[in-house]
């Protein structure tokens, strides 16, 4: 019996004004009532439009279909066996614009909650199962993946299924990569990214922590210490700044170090020694889902007025609008078709404001979207005593300086066969952000599941 | 996990550990630096690697005690642990050009001053080291610096060791004596740095200084140790540390220093705190 509601079952979520106080979870997921409710919209189509819109191809009208018989347990091996990070991809892919924006139910009315069901289920298996999952049976042969962000946990998950030994190597002392330091805990709890990662490890993937490529071991190293191949997802990790006047203030930030102090060294907690500036006016340049996060999390550390500064009108922001959303609940200000020009400062090189200047919406640009163009003589002065700067990320050059053979684009993209993500270097693979330019947490984890395949099709290969 | 193999006192601020990490040990040069957490709920601070060995494993590192995470590593003893480190960190010092240099540190930057003077002594080239330290009870690897130099010159803020005055005058005095330095490297406070840079900039001598900036990773990615060099923002952990001291804009970088003065003042109070037993102001 098919539920015929033409809206998604409602999602619980901490109201705006204790969740702008704290760092806890806004969603707090369904209950197993409100998941065989919303399991029941599904209707089970023969084609399966959703699973084209999944870049990691779950079974989804399969493991609804377990849901709404209330087999949860059945319902999480099916997400598991395509999907290495099913709390992760629940919480924070654009379902919107992906397996949801296909669902027949989206016609007429809402979509099913895809990613609501499939967070519950993950959910649901994290706080009942106490089975641990088979150990493959090893290869014998070994793999390194560099980073340990999305694209690298989801390659190296699937190849020690395969029966490699995995190695992760993470510059940073806790694994995760842009789950652990970039995404908010308010959005992702990183308790559910550390349940994930210590899943893979009792796959048998081991993760090196404090181990930069590229400075303490080369890939070549790698190779020399008995790895056969090596899989590049190191990201985009290296902040754009605007190039204005007053980026050297103090009180500047970029987001990357904003929100690294704040979700990987949690300087909002009281027990963590991270030092960061509690601010009573934060401007907040961008309109990604990041700077998002960084309003959301100074409005959380204090922040008495919060506001979000972005070139273009809301229509084009790249932000979810989920996220959006949130944010205004949140009281975060946006600030539209506004464009910062100079940081000013005090004596003591504090920021105290930001010049902006009004744009307007012009012909369309490279990108499809209306190029915002400034309106002369319209500057006007934002009071602010914190500025953080969110307008994107590009690739860190550390393994393509280091690694002769890997070839990278203009951009600092690396360069990669695009049916196999091998490197202009034999037996180097790479994808996610590092490839691809700052994108999503599910296209860099289709990413590293593509690289998977391609690897063990390639020691296969090698071994004939 | 890093144990701690050797603890030396080196005066009653500053502390040397010589630390098991045989990755880093393999791969450290002169110039470069380890970013390390004491403990779970550390901040990461960077510290210039002093010196290694390769065949050990091991790395020295130099701290003075100014703030509650070297106070927290201090309270570690030999055989403890440091819970993570990772390098080695930046560009290695470009020192293959220079024949005849003037190397100089100004109280703990001896402890970064050292290892170049040690790379370009074991090149071949002619190496005066100039010391710094505001009194005699405060200096530090005077042997070890002697041993890696053509002539070492100690100077004291106080006098108190017969040398009176700052490494500046030390430094003109050498070139008003007619040394013929084709680099100086200039590495301590801040405001030491920028008055080199600025002696020398008159004789128009290539001058190296050190940037030791807030940063978190140590890879690029916080940006927070941007500084200014030459009207374009670089990353002190990848660009640097080293830059030409000519170029690098001191007056933002000394700024950008004090950015959470008061956030570690308050720490290293309440920690102190704790150690003492609560025999601080915060009763």
């Amino acid at each position: 019996m098919t539920n015929p509601s033409l809206q998604k079952t409602p999602m619980p979520e901490l109201d705006p004004d204790t969740r702008s106080r704290c760092f806890e979870e806004v969603a707090l997921g369904y209950t197993e009532e409100m998941a065989k409710e919303e399991a029941g919209r599904c209707l089970q189509c023969k084609h399966k439009p959703c699973m084209n819109g999944c870049p990691v191809s779950v079974h989804i009208p399969a493991f609804i279909e377990k849901v709404a018989a209330g087999e949860f347990e059945e319902a999480y091996e099916i997400i598991k066996s395509t999907n290495s990070l099913p709390a992760v991809c629940g919480r924070v892919c654009p379902q919107e614009t992906q397996c949801e924006a296909k669902c027949v139910r989206g016609i007429k009315g809402e979509s099913v909650g895809i990613g609501r069901l499939e967070r519950f289920v993950a959910d649901y298996h994290m706080k009942h199962s106490t089975a641990s999952g088979e150990k493959p049976v090893p290869n014998g042969h070994k793999v390194a993946v560099v980073g340990s962000g999305p694209a690298s946990l989801t390659c190296a998950g699937d190849l020690a299924k395969l029966g490699y030994g995995v190695s992760v190597f993470e510059a940073f002392h806790t694994a995760g990569g842009v789950l652990m330091y970039g995404i908010p805990q308010f959005r992702l709890p990183k308790e559910v990214v550390q349940a994930e990662i210590d899943q893979l490890k009792e796959l048998g993937v081991e993760i090196n922590t404090n181990m930069v490529i590229g400075k303490v071991l080369s890939v070549d190293e790698l190779f020399d210490m008995g790895f056969e191949a090596v899989f590049v997802g190191t990201g985009a990790g290296l902040p754009s700044f605007m190039g204005i006047e007053g980026e050297g203030l103090v009180g500047v930030y970029s987001a990357n170090e904003f929100l690294t102090r704040i979700n990987l060294m949690k300087a909002y907690r009281g027990d963590y020694d991270t030092p960061i500036i509690h601010s009573r006016r934060v401007a907040v340049v961008g309109g990604g889902n990041v700077a998002m996060d960084a309003a959301r999390c100074a409005r959380r550390l204090g922040a008495e007025e919060v506001s979000i500064i972005y070139r273009r009108s809301e229509a084009e922001m790249p932000a979810r609008l989920e996220e959006i959303h949130h944010a205004k609940e949140e009281g975060i200000a946006f600030k539209m078709l506004t464009n910062p020009v100079r940081i000013n400062g005090d004596e003591q090189s504090r920021v105290v404001s930001l010049t902006c200047v009004k744009m307007e919406l012009g012909e369309p640009d490279a990108s499809g979207r209306r190029r915002p163009e400034p309106i002369e003589g319209s500057e006007f002065d934002v009071e602010a005593d914190a500025v953080i700067i969110a307008i994107g990320n590009t690739p860190n050059p550390l393994i393509r300086s280091t690694t002769p053979g890997v070839e990278a684009n203009r951009r600092g993209c690396l360069v990669v066969n695009e049916e196999t993500l091998e490197t202009t270097r034999p037996g180097v693979f790479a994808g996610g952000d590092a490839v691809t330019g700052a994108a999503t947490v599910i296209l860099a984890m289709g990413a590293g599941k593509k690289a998977a395949q391609s690897i063990d099709a390639y020691l296969r290969k090698n071994q004939i | 996990m890093f144990e701690i193999k050797r603890k030396r006192v080196l005066n009653p601020q500053m502390t040397e550990m010589t630390v098991a990490a045989p990755y880093i040990a393999k791969k450290a040069q002169a110039g470069q630096f380890i970013i390390l957490r004491v403990n779970e709920t550390g901040e990461r601070i960077p510290l210039t690697i002093a010196d290694y060995d390769r065949e050990a494993g091991t790395i020295n590192i130099i701290y003075q005690i100014v703030g509650k995470t070297t106070m927290l590593l201090n309270t570690l003893e030999e055989g403890d642990c440091i819970q993570d480190v990772v390098g080695p960190l930046g560009a290695a010092s470009e020192l293959s050009e220079i024949r005849r240099a003037a190397v100089i540190g100004g109280g703990t930057g001896c402890a970064i001053a050292y290892p170049q003077a040690k790379a370009l002594h074991a090149q071949g080239s002619q190496v005066t080291m100039i010391a710094g330290f505001r009194s005699q009870e405060l200096i530090i690897l005077a042997d070890e610096m002697k041993a890696v130099s053509d002539k070492l010159v100690i100077m004291t803020d106080d006098g108190s060791n017969g040398q009176k005055g700052f490494v500046t005058n030390a430094l003109q005095s050498e070139i008003d004596a007619g040394a013929d330095f084709d680099a100086v490297i200039a590495i301590g406070p801040l405001p030491m740095m920028k008055a080199v840079s600025e002696l020398t900039r008159g004789y128009g001598i290539k001058t190296i200084v050190s940037m030791n900036s807030l940063m978190i990773d140590g890879t690029g990615m916080c940006g927070g140790c941007r500084v200014t060099v030459g009207g374009e923002t670089k990353f002190a952990c990848v660009d640097g540390p080293d830059f030409d001291g000519h170029l690098v804009d001191f007056d933002e970088a000394m700024k950008r220093g004090s950015m959470y003065r008061k956030e570690e003042e308050d720490c290293r109070e309440a920690f102190r705190c704790r150690l003492t037993g609560g025999h601080c102001h915060h009763d």
